[in-house]
């Protein structure tokens, strides 16, 4: 096990402009969702109620983990996501409208309203995402064995919580994978919580990077929610993994600054004042000025530009029509041309 | 037939109602723990555990890793130690991950050790849908538990069965799954539900397992249902009597053992059957009903019965197209008109 945050990782400036970016946007669309998704619950909160229904999992705080990775991808590369996968669509170029659209159980979203905001599959960037824990590791296998197998020379994504690497199905992934080399990159995202459950009551070991080792392959843990660390260790994972040499394991510490999901209260959790005191953004954008990339103009041009497409998306969904309740058959069989 | 509560009554929410039946079996028997996810700070995601963690402390509200193969199958091992442990799967739609411990193990040790090994364990599982969380949240499956031999299946509609058939769940010597439906518990951040709270005995209180009830009598047709759709079934029944029909509306509490003789006997009295399921419609509780009274007596019925069940389709997200779905009380309505008429 690697930690490569213990020297400062030398990225270019133009991929760190990139990465703000991508953050800002990421994070100006969850706040879009969170605000859309409250309007109109009520009187109370009424999780089925309103333009944007179920339950929602935001992933604010989290961006540095997708911006890092994702700034490594060709669209043809696959990301299997979780039940909090908005962050990783958006680094991944998932398309903005019809993701949104999804999201408001629209006819031009991307499962035309049938699968919601844990269920998005985008064929054309390879992006999917599951809502049970740890299950998108296996399908990341399958995927990656057909880069391999057509010598393409993409890889595999595969994303989960610190809490589902507790679950079987990611054992069973590292494991394949490690065995037949497949271009992986395993990513964990350590929030410190699985919903109410710290990581002390769930996990034996304090660094899932350790995990890696049972296995034979790399694991790298990022200490520190850094955004250029992230892109640091992830870069030299996936070149590995296009390279013929496997895959690598690697592990964020990240932070979760809302709920679980929204409208969860976060009673049982103890730091919660504190949490936005550590927001990964406003601290790069501080860096990158420190640095000279990036100057108060900039801010707010890339702080406009991201609310002018999350808002264009949202208008999209808005305006989409329902799907027909007459089709609700459809699509639970491979439909014919 | 309902149990007539034989202690004072008042009014608490299903969730209440079940989590208090878990604490009455905990005070008496210090064999009892409850586990899985978040179920002790946080109280079940679904309410089932509230208040459970300060009065039992962290050795007997047990928040579990994210690993249901291994917790579940813990619960087996001390169940077949003589414990009585209550293990929590947060949602129905999760077995698929640890169903080798559920059907496998838990389901089959009795039967293989030839009834010398008991496994007296309750899985409680959260289930339905109706409030657009997609189709990996929101399944009933009951079918699935109910076909698969070996553990008893429950599901309650009402606050005063969820407390009734808890409390016999845990008493069983035999595997039980509880299954309860979001749609009933009372929560405060679901679609209100008249139905969800009502009274409920308040000292040691059974509701024998594998009896259904008449929760509304009638003459004129059976509704057969369970879970949420009871209460849409009384709406609906209630209704209907405005304008002199009697529906009978039978709610099932346990799909296995499954009730036949009161299924039976209700239909010998109407000549006419419904059967209402939010699970899948195919290879399911609704065939089966219809079956047991098809086999009892094919001259019961005077009109084909009907069915109403979740299409064969994985549940859509969007509301319009869930709603299109699922069994909702308009639908039984309909299908309860066509075949009077
Ligand atoms: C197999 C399975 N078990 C339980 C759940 C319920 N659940 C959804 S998210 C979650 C916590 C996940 O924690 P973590 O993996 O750390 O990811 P985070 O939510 O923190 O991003 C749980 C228990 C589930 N979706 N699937």
């Amino acid at each position: 096990m690697t930690d490569p945050s213990t020297e400062p990782a030398r990225v270019p400036d133009a991929v760190r402009l990139d990465l703000y970016s991508t953050m800002v946007l990421a994070r100006t669309y969850e706040l879009a969702i969170q605000r859309e998704y409250h309007a109109d619950k009520g009187p109370g909160f009424d999780i089925g109620k309103g333009l944007v229904p179920g339950e929602m999992h935001l992933a604010a705080g989290q961006e540095p983990v997708a911006a890092g990775v994702c700034a490594h991808l060709m669209v043809d590369d696959a990301v299997t996501a979780t039940h909090r996968p908005h962050h990783f669509a958006i680094a991944h170029g998932v398309d903005l409208n019809r993701m949104t659209a999804e999201i408001f159980g629209r006819e031009t979203g991307l499962g035309r309203g049938r699968g919601g905001h844990m269920h998005l599959f985008d064929p054309s960037t390879h992006f999917s995402c599951s809502g049970i824990i740890a299950e998108g590791y296996p399908p990341a296998l399958g995927q990656a064995y057909a880069f391999k197998t057509r010598g393409t020379g993409n890889v595999a994504v595969a994303v989960t919580g610190e809490g589902a690497a507790n679950q079987g199905a990611f054992h069973e992934s590292l494991n394949l994978a490690a065995l037949w080399k497949l271009p992986v990159l395993f990513v964990v995202e350590d929030n410190a919580w699985g919903i109410s459950v710290p990581r002390s009551a769930s996990t034996a070991v304090s660094s899932n990077a350790v995990r890696a080792a049972a296995y034979g392959i790399p694991g790298v843990r990022v200490e520190d929610n850094d955004v250029d660390a992230v892109y640091a260790a992830a870069g030299e994972a996936i070149a590995r993994a296009r390279a013929g040499q496997g895959p690598t394991l690697l592990e964020v510490a990240t932070l979760r600054m809302l709920g679980h999901f929204e409208g969860d209260a976060q009673g049982y959790r103890p730091e919660l004042a504190e949490v936005a005191s550590h927001d990964p953004i406003p601290a790069y954008a501080r860096r990158l000025q420190d640095a000279g990339i990036l100057d108060e103009d900039a801010i707010a041009r890339i702080a406009t530009s991201a609310a002018a497409r999350v808002e264009a998306a949202i208008t999209f969904a808005k305006e989409s029509p329902l799907p027909d309740p007459a089709d609700v058959l459809k699509y639970a069989f491979a439909e014919e041309a | 037939m309902t149990t007539a509560p034989s202690t004072p009554v008042r009014r608490l929410n299903t969730s209440k109602a079940m989590a208090e039946a878990i604490a009455q079996e905990m005070r008496a028997n210090p064999e009892v723990i409850y586990l899985g996810e978040d179920v002790g700070s946080y109280g079940g995601i679904f309410s089932s555990t509230v208040g459970l963690l300060d009065e039992f402390g962290p050795t007997r509200i047990i928040d579990t890793p994210i690993s249901e193969t291994a917790f579940i199958g813990l619960g087996i091992g001390a169940a077949v130690e003589g414990m009585r442990p209550i293990v929590e799967l947060m949602f129905a739609d999760f077995m698929g991950v640890c169903l080798d411990q559920i059907y496998n193990h838990m389901a089959k040790i009795h039967f293989e050790s030839g009834g010398h090994v008991k496994v007296p364990m309750v899985l409680t599982t959260g289930v339905g849908g109706g409030y657009s969380d997609g189709a990996q949240h929101s399944q009933c499956l009951w079918g699935t538990f109910g076909h698969l031999p070996g553990m008893k299946v429950v599901v309650p509609s009402n606050p005063a069965d969820a407390k009734g058939l808890m409390t016999a769940a845990i008493r069983d010597d035999g595997p039980v799954v509880y299954m309860y439906h979001k749609g009933v518990m009372g929560l405060a951040w679901m679609a209100k539900n008249q139905r969800s709270i009502g009274p409920v005995p308040e000292g040691e209180y059974l509701v024998p397992i594998g009896t259904a009830a008449v929760a509304h009598e009638g003459a004129d047709v059976t509704v057969v249902t369970l879970g949420l759709s009871v209460h849409h079934a009384l709406d609906v029944a209630e209704k209907l009597a405005g304008e002199g029909i009697g529906v009978e509306v039978i709610d099932l509490r346990s799909v296995v053992p499954l009730d036949r003789e009161t299924i039976v006997a209700s239909v010998a009295k109407t000549g006419r059957l419904v059967v209402v399921d939010e699970d899948y419609l195919s290879y399911g509780l609704s065939g089966e009903v219809i079956a047991s009274v098809v086999e009892a007596d094919p001259g019961l019925l005077t009109a084909a019965p009907r069915r109403l069940a979740m299409p064969d389709i994985p549940i859509p997200y969007a509301h319009v197209l869930e709603y299109a779905a699922l069994p909702r009380p308009e639908r039984i309505e309909a299908l309860v008109r066509e075949v009077l008429a």
